[in-house]
């Protein structure tokens, strides 16, 4: 009953309506959307995905199973996501493998590599080497990334 | 034979304030962003599902346009008078509830249209859009 009290206060008149007639299940997406924003502030801890399910008032199984409905992933499986997804952010601004791999959770390299291999199709130290061949690319020659007419009207083509 | 659209312009008011908004906020990625000079860089961001799209985030400046084609256009987009275009996601809803706790700007909640559903927000310039959930 206070989930419905608080929302009233900063409810205006279309999200009632939309509540009533279109939304029935504000409270489930809500506490899905909260358990997914968590997974994405404390991707680095180590999560106890039980715990997630518990904050968000659903048995294991029932959470399991509607986060796979949203998010198309397994909370489980989003968690690793996330943490490829922030490795890859790391690789990109040239920092070590091995420091990539602790840095976003992982305990191991070898686990590491096989999961980001499974994810992006290639091995983390290849995608590092990669992103150093693009970046060297960009810095010697920008142009080749920008199509012409943009660097026209910029005035970037004079320079 | 035209094979796919790969850049789009949105104009921006600030480009460090866009950037923060479209992947702080909006959660897209940074594609390229080269420095060209001083005042002026090269700022693309997209979709990790859409590769080779880029969204050009477009600073309105006086090498582009004239000091009152500029000014006039920072006007309109400040005004919201752009609506540019409809992102699609797989839940509306859930994508709603994540945007709008991230601080996004919504001027319509999810409501079923005949398409799909669809929510409308405002970019950090007034630039607006379509989120939607096809049918």
């Amino acid at each position: 009953m206070h989930h419905f009290a608080s929302l009233k206060l900063n409810g205006s008149k279309n999200t009632r309506k939309m509540i009533n007639e279109q939304y029935p299940k504000i409270y489930l997406y809500r506490r899905l959307v909260q358990a997914k924003l968590f997974i994405d502030a404390h991707y680095l801890d180590n999560i106890d995905l039980d715990n997630i399910a518990d904050e968000a008032c659903f048995s294991k199984f029932h959470f399991i199973r509607q986060f796979k409905n949203i998010y198309r992933k397994t909370p489980h499986q989003y968690l690793i996501f996330v943490r490829i997804e922030r490795a890859m952010e790391l690789l990109k601004a040239d920092i070590a493998v091995s420091v990539v791999c602790y840095t976003v959770g992982f305990e191991s390299l070898s686990s590491f590599s096989r999961l980001f291999k499974r994810v992006v199709g290639i091995t983390p130290s290849t995608y590092l080497m990669q992103q150093q061949i693009i970046k060297t690319r960009i810095v010697e020659s920008p142009l080749a990334f920008i199509p012409g007419c943009f660097a026209e009207k910029y005035g970037w083509l004079e320079k | 034979m035209i094979t796919k659209m790969t850049h789009v312009n949105i104009y921006v008011l600030n480009q460090d304030s866009a950037l923060d908004f479209y992947t702080n906020k909006f959660g897209l990625k940074v594609i390229m962003d080269v420095p060209m000079g001083k005042d002026t860089r090269w700022l693309t961001v997209g979709t990790p599902e859409q590769p080779g799209f880029e969204i050009n985030l477009t600073p309105i400046t006086e090498d582009m346009f004239s000091k009152e084609t500029a000014e006039a256009l920072r006007d309109l987009v400040k005004k919201g008078t752009f609506g540019v275009g409809v992102f699609t996601c797989n839940d509306v809803y859930a994508t709603y509830e994540e945007l709008k706790a991230k601080g996004v700007e919504f001027t319509k909640p999810p409501t079923k249209e005949f398409y799909g559903t669809e929510a409308l927000f405002k970019d950090d310039s007034g630039n607006w859009f379509s989120l939607a959930q096809l049918v």
